[in-house]
C-alpha cells in the first residue's frame, strides 16, 4: 500500500485556480454565468466543511441515535428533493410523502441488508459505514425515484385522452396506464443502467477514484465499487418500482376512473 | 326501461334524473359548458359521482366499472389514441373487419391510426366502441365538424343501433340531428337537465 498524501488548504486554494478562470471568461464573453458559478463553487464548500465536521463529531461519539437522526435529516432532504425535482406531483401531503417514502424503505432495506450480511462492522450500525454507505445508496435512489415520477406525472397528464379512452373501452386502470408506466419506469432505471453499463470503461467511479487516491489496492477499491454498484441498482430499482405504481394506485381510483384532481403543477396549467 | 338513473350528482352537476327505453334515443342539448359532456362522463362512471343507476334493473354498484362501461359505451367528442396500428384498437375476439366495413374502412386492420383524417378516426372511435356490443351508448357531439356524407354514415350505424335494441343518449349542438334521431330532447342548463316540455318554444 502506497502512503496516503495529505492536502493542505492551501492545496484545495491552488486546485480552484481552473474554476475561478472560468468565472473570468464568463465575465469577459457576457456569458452571465459567473454569479451561479460562485454560488454553487461556494455553495458546495460550505457544505462539504460543514459535512466533514458533522461526520467528525459523529464517528468520534458512536451513538446509535445520533446516526440515526443523521439518516432521518439526510432522508428528510433527499425527500425534498424529489417533491422539487417534479414539474406535476400529487396533491397535499402525498407529494412529499409517497417519493420519500419509496426511497427510504428502498435505501433503507438495502443498507441495512449490506450492513448486515457483507461488510459487517462492529458494531453493524457503525455511522464510518452506516452513513456513507446510505448516503450513496438514498442519493442514487433519490435520482431514479424523482426521475420516474416526474416522468409518470407528466405523462398521465399528457396522455390523459389516450388513457380514459381504454378506461371506456372496458379495460382496468392498470392496463389503460401500462404504456404510461413502462415509460416511467424506464425513465428511472435508465441513469443506473447507464452508469453501470460505462462504469470503468468511459470513467472511473468517484468513490473508487477516492479509495486509490487514499492509497488503497485497486483490486481492493473495485470490490467495494461492484458492492455498492450492487446496492445501488437494487435500491434504485424498488424505490422506482414502488414510488411508481403507488403513485398509479393514487391517480387511479377502485372504479377504475383517472384521478388526475389528485395531481398539481406550479404552473398551474 | 333499459337505463334508469335517478339522483346522479358529482360536484359540479345534477342531481338528474333520465331514463332510456331499449331502441330508443334521448338527445342532450345545451349550451357550452352547460354539462352535457360531465353528464355522460358521470353515467359511464368515468368522475366521481353518487346517484342511482340501473342497467335493466342491475344497481351499477354491483358491477365491476370496466364491465359496466363494455355494458355502456361512451364515445367522447375527442377520441383517444395509445396505439399506432388501427386493428389494436379493437379486443383479439370481436370481428373488427365488418364493422371497419360498416365505417368505409375496410382492410383498414393494419393502417395507421395517425394517417387516418379526423372524420375517419371519429368514425374508428365509434366502431372500436360497438365492437364490444354495449346495451347503452353515450355519444357526445358524434358528427361535429365531419361533412355531411360522414355524418350520414354515422346516422345509419345508429339507426342500426337503434334497430337491435340499443338505448343511445345524443349530445349534440344539431336540433335537426336531434329531431331525425331523438324521441325526446332535454335541455341542460347549468347542470341541470329541463324537462322536454321546455323545449317545445
Amino acid at each position: 500500500m502506497t502512503a496516503y498524501i495529505q492536502l493542505s488548504y492551501v492545496d484545495l486554494a491552488f486546485a480552484s485556480v481552473f474554476l475561478i478562470l472560468n468565472a473570468v471568461f464568463s465575465l469577459v464573453l457576457k456569458l452571465g454565468l459567473e454569479r451561479q458559478l460562485l454560488i454553487a463553487s461556494l455553495r458546495m464548500v460550505v457544505q462539504l466543511l460543514m459535512v466533514g465536521l458533522v461526520l467528525k463529531t459523529v464517528f468520534a461519539l458512536a451513538s446509535p441515535w445520533l446516526t440515526l437522526l443523521v439518516a432521518a435529516v439526510m432522508i428528510g432532504f433527499a425527500g425534498r428533493e424529489i417533491w422539487a425535482r417534479q414539474e406535476r406531483r400529487l396533491d397535499g401531503m402525498w407529494g412529499y410523502s409517497l417519493g420519500a417514502t419509496s426511497m427510504m424503505l428502498a435505501g433503507t432495506f438495502v443498507t441495512l441488508f449490506a450492513l448486515t450480511t457483507q461488510i459487517n462492522p462492529t458494531p453493524w450500525w457503525s455511522p464510518q459505514f452506516a452513513l456513507p454507505l446510505f448516503g450513496m445508496v438514498l442519493g442514487n435512489t433519490m435520482t431514479g425515484v424523482s426521475l420516474g415520477l416526474d416522468t409518470l406525472h407528466t405523462t398521465m397528464f399528457r396522455e390523459r385522452i389516450a388513457i380514459e379512452a381504454q378506461l371506456l373501452l372496458g379495460r382496468t386502470r392498470w392496463q389503460a396506464v401500462s404504456p404510461v408506466s413502462r415509460r416511467a419506469l424506464r425513465s428511472g432505471f435508465t441513469p443506473i443502467i447507464n452508469a453501470m453499463a460505462a462504469t470503468g470503461v468511459v470513467s472511473l467511479p468517484g468513490m473508487m477514484t477516492g479509495q486509490i487516491l487514499s492509497g488503497v489496492d485497486p483490486q481492493e477499491a473495485v470490490k467495494y465499487q461492484l458492492l455498492i454498484m450492487f446496492l445501488i441498482g437494487g435500491a434504485t430499482g424498488l424505490g422506482v418500482l414502488g414510488a411508481v405504481f403507488s403513485s398509479i394506485w393514487r391517480l387511479t381510483d377502485h372504479r377504475h376512473r383517472l384521478r388526475l384532481d389528485r395531481l398539481r403543477s406550479d404552473s398551474g396549467l | 326501461m333499459l337505463l334508469q338513473i335517478n339522483d346522479l350528482r358529482t360536484k359540479l352537476i345534477g342531481p338528474i334524473d333520465l331514463s332510456v327505453d331499449a331502441g330508443e334515443c334521448v338527445a342532450i342539448m345545451g349550451a357550452s359548458g352547460s354539462g352535457k359532456s360531465l353528464f355522460l362522463r358521470a353515467v359511464a362512471d368515468l368522475d366521481p359521482n353518487s346517484g342511482d343507476l340501473r342497467l335493466i334493473r342491475q344497481n351499477r354498484s354491483t358491477i365491476p366499472a370496466n364491465d359496466w362501461r363494455r355494458r355502456v359505451g361512451m364515445v367522447p367528442a375527442e377520441s383517444g389514441w395509445w396505439t399506432d396500428r388501427v386493428g389494436d384498437h379493437f379486443d383479439p375476439e370481436t370481428a373488427a373487419e365488418p364493422l371497419l366495413e360498416k365505417i368505409g374502412l375496410p382492410h383498414a386492420l393494419d393502417w395507421q391510426v395517425m394517417r387516418l383524417s379526423t372524420g375517419e378516426r371519429h368514425r374508428l372511435a365509434i366502431a372500436r366502441a360497438l365492437a364490444l356490443k354495449p346495451q347503452v351508448l353515450l355519444l357526445d357531439e358524434p358528427t361535429a365538424a365531419l361533412d355531411e356524407p360522414a355524418t350520414v354514415m354515422i346516422e345509419q350505424l345508429m339507426r342500426e343501433q337503434l334497430d337491435s335494441g340499443v338505448a343511445i343518449l345524443l349530445v349534440t349542438h344539431d336540433r335537426q340531428q336531434a329531431a331525425r334521431m331523438a324521441v325526446r330532447t332535454h335541455i341542460m342548463e347549468r347542470g341541470q337537465l329541463e324537462p322536454p316540455g321546455k323545449d317545445a318554444a
